[in-house]
């Protein structure tokens, strides 16, 4: 564990793997700690954002110290179907990419569960793990200025659905009517960390 | 997906005087903020919220609101409205010439506008951004726990037009002691931010370390409440690898593959892939929200006792 300081805003704490991310994600979110106003999980980091007035960052880097490392099972947020049409712009270039027929990409993505490891890059995205590997591919070389809402993509070992339209640079395997965002509705994310995902292949 | 269009609030008053402030102008960016969301950063939600702080706080202490009240931040000036009451307002933040119905006011002090009065803020000289507090705090409905409008995430209010109409809430608690806040403005010249290196400066090169903090920087045009590019020195990496998207603070100098950096604002990513050289400290902020297009920067490094 490595803990690096953000100026008086922030500590990030970088780690092995995503397991551990979680596990301290869950051992911080359990305790009350003054001056910590927002905890943001990540692929190998978990940043821990501060109120400079409050917070006791040499207190803080004590109790991040001795948390523990393991054990940090995803509260379990629930099961959300996710209909897809699966007509993705780069579903052609992911065949190619995993030597897989794009029948068997589809089958691939339907064929496990999801879970929705972390948020960050807007409002409403989540990064979801627990994959097929085979469908393990990079990003786009090129990024797209605008990806539309409801595209359904993949990078490295993670799947997710953009909540509207952005630029982005994952491969786009498909697209989903299920509005995954919306401010009016408590809680307005659907993909939320520890929510578990089916993917269904929709006409 | 965006909140609530603001020409459309309070416009059931009709003809009834309400507390309201009516739009009249909105110069290039006139918006609705207060302190932010915070806790929402791992749903992607950032925490928004005045660029600057300290003004928004200032402006607030001095019509006698709670500090994190919202008001109307204005960038570059050109913002005209209309009180359809009798309303206490306060401008804080960049140099603004105002006036109140033709006559010059001052900003930093407590101004009376009558129901029917006009107050226009001028074209800033120093700085880049202000802040109109008005007592009773601006009454949008909140989003997320906050009426603060996030460019990047489309989330709140949307920007202020010509016909938007902002609902004043009522105010509460005592009136305050003081009618003037003497504020130095934000200086026109060179300006000098403090950073903290890190977290990723092991990415960067000696090279790139040295012209950081020995060399300035210009603030860019391609600037907004997201973040300021920065012309300058190239920033060359050491490592060339791709890091993984990790959780950014406001103030975080993040540098992309062609080594200009960036300095995150209000409503910067929660999360960023290219890595962060170092960090303004949160004190020093304000001060960088103010840094407006064509100014210079140098950077100076405080050790973790600083301030």
């Amino acid at each position: 564990m490595r803990i690096l300081p953000c100026a008086d805003s922030g500590l990030l704490v970088e780690l092995d793997d995503l397991d551990q991310v979680l596990a301290l994600h869950a051992a911080l979110t359990e305790r009350t700690l003054p001056g910590v106003v927002d905890l943001v999980p990540a692929a190998r980091t978990l940043l821990v954002s501060l109120d400079p007035e409050h917070a006791d960052r040499r207190a803080l880097v004590e109790v991040i110290r001795e948390a523990p490392l393991t054990g940090g099972e995803l509260v379990d947020r629930g099961l959300l179907t996710v209909p897809v049409v699966y007509d993705g712009a780069d579903l052609g270039e992911v065949s190619r990419l995993t030597g897989l027929s794009r029948r068997e990409v589809v089958r691939a993505h339907t064929g496990t569960e999801w879970r929705v490891a972390f948020g960050g890059f807007a409002p409403g995205f989540g990064y979801l793990v627990g994959g097929d590997p085979r469908l393990e591919v990079p990003r786009r070389g090129e990024s797209r200025t605008s990806v539309p809402a409801g595209s359904v993509g993949l990078a490295g070992k993670f799947s997710g659905v953009y909540p509207k339209a952005s630029p982005g640079g994952w491969q786009l395997i498909g697209r989903t009517e299920l509005e995954i965002w919306r401010t009016d509705r408590d809680p307005p994310a659907l993909l939320r960390p520890g929510v578990r995902v089916r993917f269904e292949e929709g006409s | 997906m965006t909140g609530p269009n603001p020409a459309t609030i309070g416009a059931t008053s009709g003809g009834r005087t309400g507390r309201e402030l009516e739009v009249l102008r909105s110069g290039p960016l006139s918006t609705v903020q207060d302190l932010g969301r915070t806790g929402l950063a791992a749903t992607g939600v950032g925490v928004s919220g005045a660029a600057d702080r300290r003004s928004l706080r200032l402006a607030n202490r001095l019509v006698g609101n709670t500090e994190g009240a919202a008001a109307v931040e204005v960038t570059l000036g050109g913002l005209w409205v209309r009180a359809r009451s009798t309303l206490v307002v306060a401008l804080t933040g960049a140099s603004f010439p105002v006036t109140v119905d033709g006559r010059t006011a001052a900003s930093h002090t407590v101004l009376t506008l009558g129901n029917g009065s006009e107050l226009r803020v001028g074209q800033c000289r120093t700085g880049m951004r202000g802040y109109l507090a008005v007592r009773g705090g601006v009454e949008v409905p909140p989003v997320l726990g906050s009426r603060a409008t996030d460019t990047l995430a489309g989330l709140g209010p949307r920007p202020l037009e010509v016909g938007s109409v902002l609902p004043v809430g009522e105010p509460h608690g005592g009136f305050p002691r003081v009618d003037a806040a003497p504020i130095a403005t934000p200086p026109g010249g060179d300006l000098t931010l403090s950073v903290r290196l890190g977290p990723r400066q092991d990415w960067f090169t000696r090279e790139a370390l040295r012209r950081l903090l020995g060399e300035p920087f210009v603030v860019t045009q391609d600037s907004d409440r997201v973040g300021m590019r920065l012309s300058g020195p190239s920033l060359p990496r050491r490592e060339t690898g791709e890091l993984p998207s990790e959780g950014m603070v406001g103030g975080a100098l993040q540098v992309p593959p062609d080594g200009r950096p960036t300095l995150c604002l209000a409503d910067h990513p929660v999360t960023g892939g290219y890595p962060v050289i170092a960090v303004v400290p949160s004190a020093h902020l304000p001060t960088a929200a103010q840094a407006r297009p064509g100014q210079r920067l140098w950077f100076r490094a405080v050790e973790e006792s600083e301030p």
